[in-house]
């Protein structure tokens, strides 16, 4: 970020904040970037000649008199064929000790699709995983998180889903990633045979949190490259928005601004939607499909971050560990994809979205029967059928291990109905029944 | 002599423009930014600063752009061509332009002015009419669009011409009038009107008359919303709110849908978009997006025309229904538009009420919803505005700002509840918690007394009485356990269970069940009641269950069955049979 030549330096600062300094300072236009004392910024707000920066890097050790010169345009991306396969830090530079990459120069965090010139996403992508395809199928063009504690494997069932998608492009935009899971989604990507096809930006917990606000924009900008222009299906991973949400409250609070829930900023809405709306189904195929990390705390989806999260995106895939089985389960309860009727019995086979229902409500079941013999009630035959009928279906269906073709979860789960239940206790559709019923 | 201006500040899409002359609340500007206009209006006035609220993004904007007063409120384009449209929050017609991306600044014209529509006259020259009075009509699609005196226009006049019947496109003078002081005006078939005032120009607003039917059980049968109505539809999200929302615009018994996606997935209005051309109204047998106008502002758009939105919606809603239409308007979410006020509050660091919300939250959501209603025009002809909007609630709990100040201002009440959802119990509208007050108007029973069957709404209270009375047996048995409890305990809670199965759930995604007309939902409604009145007896709890179950199957089965179809009555004797084993 060389200063160029005429453009003015100021070096006196009015207020220093931890993510923010102010600054007295003409002709400046809004969102564009600065440099202070060496380190990114971009303008958020002017009132009068007073101008403040959001300190990307933080303000640590930024003194009054630090040099501030602007650069006349908000943050860029340079975009071409070179993104593929290198590691990126939050400013779009590698960090994989390859060279600078060269191409066209776009702005990152641009307008919108319009809805009109938008498709209907139609095509299924499958994951192996029955709990998704099965229960919650997956569509090109979608966006959804996987809702997960922190000591839930999100990361590495996120790598399986990427690396089993058919997909053109994987764009990895990692925000507060450890080190390990930095390395690890390296190693799974490298191990794979894959690089080649992915493009990663990457902010570690390491780095200071502001940063972390420009990866969604940078991992987006090379989407709709090569979405847009190269007309290939692209598959964004995100990973913690958590973490990213927890930056933008910083930084809003240190610009004196009301909280609403949870201290989070009043636009946590629209500053999410923003970033998750990039997901889309373009006129001349090529497609971004966004998978998200949000961690929650203790399962706590009422909070502002995964609640704000659920209204926009296209479902969520809530994983949870089942104590009966020991295993990692896709929750069937709290999990659900949004465009799964679209392709469920049109891409899939006619019976899908039936089973899924019946397999759902007989879990629920299940629950229910579990609840009363935690309350020390005696069961009843089908309580007791409803119990061992939930064993089976979390570990042949619903445990994250599962990786099958979709036909396969079908089968195996009119085998479960038959092996415990009759054909009038499952509710399902007559003709259907008499179709696949296995007696 | 327009007022003008220059920024001074910029936070966001909330500017401060320092004004040379007179600005009114709520008037336009356009804020140039290096030869881009971008639309933004005021907000809030101190001295000679006017806050404005920028309808796009910002980014680039310098202090000390130039800012042009327009003199006018935002006001919606009225006319012939707006069915079938699709807008965005400030009226552009998304569908003209031409980027795969929205452009900044970009403005489109709301109607078509080359179409030539087939005119044909009503009034005559002599006749004494006033705004909102029918002029002529053309054919808008099947509807008939009535050409009206405008709405702006005050006072009484006098028709001195009307055009022939024939064929014109929408800026052809159709009518000359003539005013109380003899001044002679022209009428095109094409006006404007403010879209945050409310459209009057009707002789009364009387009480509901009737209901508005939907095709879906929970809301007509035991929650219905009455023609001109007002509803609401709160939920977390993954309960199915846009599902209900989408089954009753494309079942709705309208004339016209105006569907406002306001902050909400882009992908759901595609989906509109995408099956609406190809859907057939039931009512009417015509393609459903003929009588549907789509605005359109998602989240990811400006936040600022996501408020707009709601309104142009509202406006459109008026405007057919000074024509003698009935409309009904749908708005996903309203959450969405009272958070743009709460960004715009907090950018003006107002002191923020409850939930950092604009303290006039609950007015402004009261005054919105009392533009809904079914009005008495001039001529006698009535008209009606039904609304529902949904509420996104934060964590799913209704005690909220944009909850509670809705349910003072909405009618009736659609709860959809987690714990039916997740037990895939859809629609997921809680049976106990919602309401509609509608069932306990006078006029609404009478009508209901004539199109379904006199007593109606005694069954429909005896029918949510049971579905309590299962709520609390089911409590009873889960405290006391399945032997605690007498035998009646269980059968009192599976009649509940069989209303909940067989009624009160019904498959949105069924091409059959998803769309149950009236005189279906009354039989099915008897025919459950009937069970519920016979005493059954049984040995022991798991032999109840096990039968209702088998009733429960009977019944969905014939909720999957095209009406009084062979397959129909088959289930309809196998039921019987059933029942002739137990039970009187």
């Amino acid at each position: 970020m060389a200063n160029k030549a005429y453009q003015k330096v100021y070096t006196r600062l009015e207020a220093i904040t931890k993510a923010t300094v102010s600054l007295h300072a003409a002709g400046v236009s809004n969102d564009e970037l600065a440099t202070v004392e060496g380190r990114l910024a971009q303008v958020v707000k002017t009132k009068g000649d007073l101008v403040t920066l959001q300190v990307f890097a933080g303000t640590e050790g930024i003194p009054t008199n630090a040099e501030v010169s602007f650069h006349g345009e908000p943050p860029t991306l340079k975009v071409s064929e070179q993104l593929s396969g290198r590691f990126f830090n939050a400013y779009g530079h590698p960090i994989d000790g390859g060279p600078e990459v060269e191409g066209e120069e776009r702005q990152v965090g641009g307008p919108s699709v319009n809805p009109y010139k938008r498709r209907q996403p139609s095509e299924l992508i499958p994951t192996g995983i029955a709990g998704i395809d099965l229960n919650n199928t997956l569509v090109s063009g979608q966006k959804i998180p996987f809702f997960a504690d922190p000591d839930q494997p999100y990361n590495r069932v996120m790598a399986d889903v990427a690396l089993r998608a058919d997909v053109d492009k994987i764009i990895l935009g990692g925000m507060g990633l450890s080190n390990d899971d930095y390395l690890f989604f390296r190693h799974a990507f490298e191990s794979a045979g894959a690089l080649d096809k992915i493009v990663s930006f990457v902010n570690t917990t390491e780095e200071p949190p502001v940063e972390r606000l420009l990866i969604p924009d940078m991992a987006l900008a090379a989407a709709e490259y090569f979405a847009v222009d190269k007309n290939e299906k692209v598959l964004v991973l995100l990973t913690d928005m958590t973490l990213y949400a927890d930056a933008l409250s910083i930084v809003s609070n240190r610009m004196d601004q009301i909280p609403s829930k949870d201290s989070m900023p009043g636009s946590l809405y629209s500053d999410l939607a923003k970033i998750y709306e990039k997901a889309v189904q373009l006129p001349d195929g090529g497609s971004i499909t966004i998978i998200a990390v949000t961690t929650l705390n203790d399962g706590d989806i009422t909070h502002a971050i995964p609640d704000n999260t659920g209204y926009i995106t296209e479902g969520q895939l809530f994983l949870r560990a089942d104590s009966d089985t020991g295993k990692v389960i896709v929750d069937p309860f709290r999990s659900l994809s949004r465009l799964k009727q679209l392709v469920q019995g049109k891409k899939t086979r006619e019976d899908h979205s039936q089973v899924m229902n019946a397999g759902v409500r007989l879990y629920a079941d299940a629950q229910n029967a579990k609840t009363k013999l935690e309350n020390g009630f005696d069961l009843s035959d089908y309580d007791l059928r409803c119990l061992d009928y939930a064993k089976d279906y979390a570990v042949e269906l619903l445990s994250i291990d599962v990786n099958i073709k979709i036909d396969q979860m079908l089968d195996t789960a009119w085998k479960l109905f038959a092996k415990h239940f009759k054909p009038e206790e499952t509710g399902i559709k007559q003709s259907l029944i008499d179709k696949y019923w296995k007696s | 002599m327009s007022t003008f201006g220059k920024v001074t500040g910029i936070v966001s899409n909330l500017v401060t423009v320092q004004v040379d002359g007179p600005v009114a609340e709520n008037e336009l500007c356009y804020i140039n930014l290096r030869g881009t206009d971008l639309l933004a209006e005021v907000i809030k006035v101190t001295g000679d600063k006017a806050s404005v609220q920028v309808f796009e993004s910002t980014r680039g904007l310098r202090n000390g752009d130039k800012v042009e007063f327009l003199g006018r409120m935002l006001e919606a384009t009225l006319g012939p061509g707006l069915l079938s449209s699709v807008y965005d929050g400030l009226q552009n017609d998304l569908t003209t332009m031409s980027d795969v991306f929205l452009k900044r600044g970009e403005y489109t014209d709301p109607l078509d002015h080359v179409k030539l529509w087939d005119f044909e006259p009503i009034a005559k020259p002599g006749d004494k009419v006033a705004a909102a009075d029918w002029l002529g009509e053309v054919k808008e699609g099947w509807l008939p669009h009535k050409i009206m005196v405008p709405f702006t226009f005050k006072g009484s006049y006098t028709v001195k011409e009307v055009a022939p019947a024939g064929q014109y496109n929408i800026d052809t003078v159709i009518a000359t009038l003539e005013n109380e002081e003899g001044e002679d005006v022209k009428v095109t078939m094409t006006q404007k009107w403010p879209v945050k005032i409310a459209i009057k120009g009707y002789k009364e607003k009387p009480r509901p008359q009737k209901i508005m039917e939907t095709g879906v059980r929970v809301i007509d049968t035991f929650n219905p919303i009455a023609e001109g109505g007002t509803g609401f539809i709160p939920g977390p999200f993954g309960c199915g709110k846009t599902v209900l929302q989408h089954a009753i615009a494309k079942q709705g018994e309208a004339d016209i849908i105006v569907m406002a996606a306001c902050g909400e997935r882009a992908n759901e209005v595609v989906e509109i978009f995408t099956e609406f051309p190809e859907l057939i109204d039931p009512h009417t047998g015509r393609h459903l997006m003929e009588r549907t106008t789509i605005i359109c502002n998602t989240s990811n758009m400006p936040v600022a025309a996501r408020e707009a939105s709601v309104y142009t919606a509202m406006t459109i809603c008026e405007y057919y229904r000074a024509m003698g239409h009935r409309c009904l308007l749908l708005a996903d979410s309203t959450s969405r538009w009272a958070q743009a006020l709460r960004e715009m509050s907090n950018r003006m660091e107002e002191l923020p009420g409850a939930d950092a919300f604009p303290v006039d939250l609950s007015s402004i959501i009261s005054n919105f919803y009392a533009r809904a209603g079914m009005v008495v025009l001039n001529n006698g002809k009535t008209g009606a505005v039904t609304f529902i909007g949904t509420v996104s609630p934060a964590g799913g709990n209704l005690k909220e700002p944009v909850t509670e100040s809705t349910k003072k201002a909405a009618r009736c009440f659609y709860a959809l509840e987690q714990n039916r959802a997740d037990q895939k119990r859809y629609p997921a509208v809680n049976p106990i918690d919602s309401y509609s007050k509608y069932l306990e108007y006078p006029e609404i029973i009478e009508y209901l007394d004539n199109a379904v069957e006199k007593g109606w709404v005694e069954k429909v209270i005896k029918a949510k009485t049971l579905v309590l009375r299962g709520k609390e047996m089911a409590d009873q048995i889960n405290i006391l356990g399945d032997d605690g409890v007498p035998m009646s305990y269980h059968e009192t809670f599976w009649k509940s269970e069989l209303i909940d199965f067989a009624f009160l759930q019904q498959d949105g995604f069924d091409p059959v069940d998803s769309l149950c007309p009236i005189e279906r939902q009354k039989y099915m409604l008897d025919l459950i009641l009937e069970i519920c009145d016979r005493k059954f007896a049984f040995d022991n709890y798991e032999d109840c269950r096990a039968y209702f179950k088998r009733l429960i199957n009977c019944l969905r089965q014939m909720n999957y069955s095209e009406w009084n179809s062979e397959q129909f009555k088959g289930f309809r004797s196998q039921l019987n049979s059933i029942l002739e084993e137990n039970g009187k």
